[in-house]
């Protein structure tokens, strides 16, 4: 993995970079390179609530915030920031408020890379709207300015339109801290991690691959 | 949340009649039900801190619950109910959750806006 001067995460749920990224995260901050984690919104709106619910509908903004700040804990992240948006109302805010934040960000940090998820390609309406946004933002800088930007997609058919991805990077090496880092949200991982420990325990292919690949789209203007 | 007692529940609904109070009702599948499977139709809606008086609070069924609020101009209803729970600010919690115990539907009445 090349090495960044500083990396910008935007997401818009807790536990969006447990998943696709963590790995990614944890071998940057291993590397001495310094992360911010833009994180939207509280998951406000999540489903998982535990079973049986140890959360409920207004309880579990607050348990989130703590979970998110326990997974930038264990990852390494420096700089974690809530933008205060509400889960599954991105779509409908003005694009331009959201824009116009990420290019402050950017213009604050300077980041040689700049991770989102790739719109249209991502399922949650929430996902899609933060990557275009993204996607603008970096889009509205001089070509020769524009950090690197890497996308994570998940659609079924991210493949048969985009083609594999360009970048994969192994973070085998760090996939403790990201089975630490799902752990932390608990109140959303707690039914996966068990079927994930089972599957580390059986060394199940597709739970390995899960957890030791990271794969990225390159977005390309 | 405890699951559903209809005394309680009923209880608290009813000493909410006559009052102005907020409600956050929600129905959903999750914004991953079409992605896990092509040939779900996914559809949810919610509404949060609509302000209403009812006059009229009936939870009924064998479980899980259904409840009904009759308004001046219509009703406001919720299917699906198997939690409840009256909080530390005194605001009635009801929530449906699936066999994975994953939220459905939620229905929850306070005299202050939800935050």
């Amino acid at each position: 993995m090349e090495k960044e001067r500083q990396v910008l995460v935007v997401f818009p749920h807790p536990d969006d970079e447990a998943f696709g990224v963590s790995g990614t995260i944890a071998s940057h901050v291993n590397m001495g390179t310094p992360v911010t984690y833009a994180c939207l919104t509280l998951g406000e709106m999540g489903r998982n609530m535990g079973n049986p619910p140890f959360a409920n509908r207004e309880t579990l903004p607050n348990i989130r915030k703590k979970e998110l700040k326990e997974a930038a804990r264990v990852l390494g992240i420096s700089d974690l920031r809530m933008l205060g948006y509400r889960d599954k109302t991105v779509e409908f805010e003005d694009p331009n408020k959201l824009i116009a934040e990420i290019t402050a960000m950017i213009d604050e940090l300077n980041p040689s890379l700049v991770i989102t998820f790739y719109p249209g390609y991502s399922v949650h309406p929430d996902h899609d709207a933060t990557g275009a946004a993204v996607v603008s933002a970096i889009g509205k800088l001089p070509a020769a300015k524009r950090p690197k930007l890497h996308c994570v997609a998940f659609s079924n058919n991210c493949v048969d339109e985009l083609g594999e991805a360009d970048v994969v990077h192994d973070v085998s090496a760090v996939a403790d801290k990201k089975f630490d880092a799902i752990k932390a949200h608990q109140s959303q991982t707690q039914l996966m991690m068990a079927g994930m420990a089972e599957g580390l325990k059986q060394q199940d292919p597709e739970v390995m691959a899960r957890l030791n690949y990271e794969r990225f789209w390159t977005y390309k203007y | 949340m405890d699951p559903v007692n209809v005394n309680y529940v009923q209880e608290a609904l009813d000493a909410f009649t006559d009052k102005e109070v907020y409600i956050h009702l929600e129905t959903t599948n999750g914004a991953y039900a079409s992605h896990h499977n092509e040939r779900f139709f996914s559809a949810g809606a919610y509404f949060r801190n609509a302000k209403i008086t009812y006059e009229r609070a009936k939870m009924t069924g064998a479980g899980p619950y259904r409840v009904g609020l009759k308004i001046p101009y219509g009703w406001v209803y919720a299917e699906g109910i198997t939690h409840y729970e009256i909080d530390s600010k005194g605001r009635i919690l009801l929530a449906g959750h699936d066999f994975d115990g994953k939220l459905a539907v939620a229905l929850q009445i306070s005299e202050t806006p939800f935050e």
